[in-house]
């Protein structure tokens, strides 16, 4: 794992995913490189409410990225409910109001296709915890892209259809508990020196 | 990383602009790529090539392909705040204009065009209004015009036309007939529906409001400069601009002409 030249880390989740989140995003210290771009289905809420949430979670800055925003390092983009999340070739990112993949918007298969598309093997792709069977062909694109593929391990996940439906369809690096997950991503990219989390 | 663009991509793109006219050439990659993807399962095409010719050789195939290209999804009173910040932001400086001109760029099926024209109406306005409603889409506007929906989808509308600040009931706006809602003929004689691209027309008319949501996300940011730049030449000075909830003219080269009215609603004044 150590010759991966990872440039950005993409996590998807439905049921459970929160705690899982939770349970992995203290792993990633302030200055931690990389950007995430995360999608979790929640029934449609204030737009706010989720991004809040991880805040308290995370030592990186997390926000809801705009349509065409730059993608920069050390941050966490949450995609806003209602909208798919795309990432473009320019590595900036787009919204959509597409119609919803698999019941979903935003989707995790659309975060993940369109990221594999942009980053090729510098990708990481994570799926959590969930209900229903959305990342299971997104990380397939991301493992033929030659990036890297993780999974929450079903034995430990809340609800395990989801990692176990991307277990089924595609040859996964790791399956490991939320907690080590977030360690896996830690070893990804040491902290920048100037990093200081805002 | 390849930045370059797909090349049987470019060339479908190309034909379709050389034959019919429809500049997808600017559209923002990703999405597109999808929903080509879709056209080419559903239309039974394998591959960019076939498909670029089976649209060449027929405008039928052509028309199916641009139900694919455009993205028709909307509400009546998409993200309610919009609309409340323009009943309590904007309407008050419309007041004081002795007649109004709104364009809703990019009005899909319409539901965009009726909810300006209900919020109007409630404010005492909409007689001295006309809004033009433009979109490429001809089957849209054909929808839009005919100004008839799905009765189901009403409940939900309402809760929004509520949560926007509507004075009243939403079901004073449409009579229902067996399954649609059919929306009232005052709405209708306020709205004018037309063929207008973004991304191949020129500004459209000078106007004191122009709404143009969640039509930018499918462009890239060349072709939001060009579209922006027209929006911008249409409103008057100290008119307004409302864009979608995730758009936003902080990249765009014409950001100056504007200052932020309402910014987390994505309302801006011309200068
Ligand atoms: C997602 S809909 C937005 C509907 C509505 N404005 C709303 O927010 O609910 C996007 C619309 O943009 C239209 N569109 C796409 N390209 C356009 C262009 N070049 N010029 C004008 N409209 C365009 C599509 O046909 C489609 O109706």
């Amino acid at each position: 794992m150590a010759t991966r030249n990872i440039h950005m880390i993409v996590i998807g989740g439905s049921s459970g995913a929160l705690d899982a989140l939770a349970a992995l995003l203290p792993a990633l210290p302030p200055g931690y490189p990389l950007p995430l771009a995360v999608v979790l289905h929640l029934p449609p809420t204030q737009p706010s409410h989720l991004v809040e949430v991880l805040r308290t979670k995370a030592s990186l800055p997390t926000r809801e990225p705009d349509d065409k925003e730059p993608i920069v390092p050390s941050t966490v983009y949450v995609a806003p409910p209602n909208y798919h999340l795309l990432v473009e070739r320019g590595r900036s990112f787009s919204l959509s109001v597409d119609r919803p993949v698999l019941f979903s918007r935003p989707s995790i298969d659309v975060l993940f296709e369109s990221a594999a598309d942009a980053f090729g093997p510098h990708l990481a792709g994570v799926l959590l915890s969930g209900a229903n069977e959305d990342g299971a062909r997104g990380l397939g694109r991301i493992a033929e892209a030659g990036g890297l593929t993780i999974v929450e391990s079903p034995a430990t996940a809340a609800v395990p259809i989801m990692p176990a439906a991307a277990l089924q369809r595609v040859a996964i690096d790791h399956a490991v508990p939320a907690a080590a997950i977030g360690t896996l991503l830690a070893r990804l990219a040491a902290p920048t020196r100037s990093g200081e989390a805002t | 990383m390849t930045t370059s663009p797909d090349p049987e991509l470019s060339a479908l793109l190309d034909a379709v602009y050389h034959r019919y006219h429809y500049d997808f050439r600017g559209y923002a990659e990703a999405s597109l790529r999808r929903r080509i993807g879709a056209a080419l399962t559903h239309l039974r095409c394998p591959s960019l090539a076939e498909l670029r010719e089976r649209v060449l050789a027929e405008p039928r195939g052509f028309s199916e392909l641009l139900r694919f290209l455009t993205v028709q999804v909307s509400d009546l009173f998409r993200d309610p705040s919009y609309y409340r910040s323009l009943r309590e932001r904007v309407v008050p400086y419309l007041r004081t204009y002795p007649s109004l001109k709104v364009w809703v760029a990019g009005c899909a099926t319409g539901e965009e065009a009726y909810s300006l024209a209900i919020v109007f109406a409630e404010e005492g306005l909409l007689d001295r209004t006309l809004i033009y409603a433009t979109d490429i889409h001809p089957e849209s506007l054909r929808a839009a015009e005919a100004g008839v929906y799905d009765l189901e989808r009403f409940a939900r509308f309402s809760d929004s036309y509520r949560q926007a600040g509507g004075r009243g009931s939403l079901s004073d706006f449409y009579t229902a007939q067996y399954s649609s809602a059919i929306l009232d003929r005052r709405l209708k004689q306020a709205i004018l529906f037309s063929d207008h691209s973004l991304a191949t027309d020129v500004a459209f008319a000078e106007v004191e409001l122009v709404s143009c949501r969640n039509v930018l996300i499918y462009f890239d940011r060349p072709l939001q400069d060009r579209a922006i730049g027209i929006l911008r030449d249409s409103v008057r000075r100290k008119g307004f601009l409302g864009l979608g909830a995730k758009e936003t003219l902080r990249f765009s080269a014409h950001a100056e002409a504007f200052t932020e009215l309402v910014p987390e609603d994505r309302i801006y004044q011309r200068r």
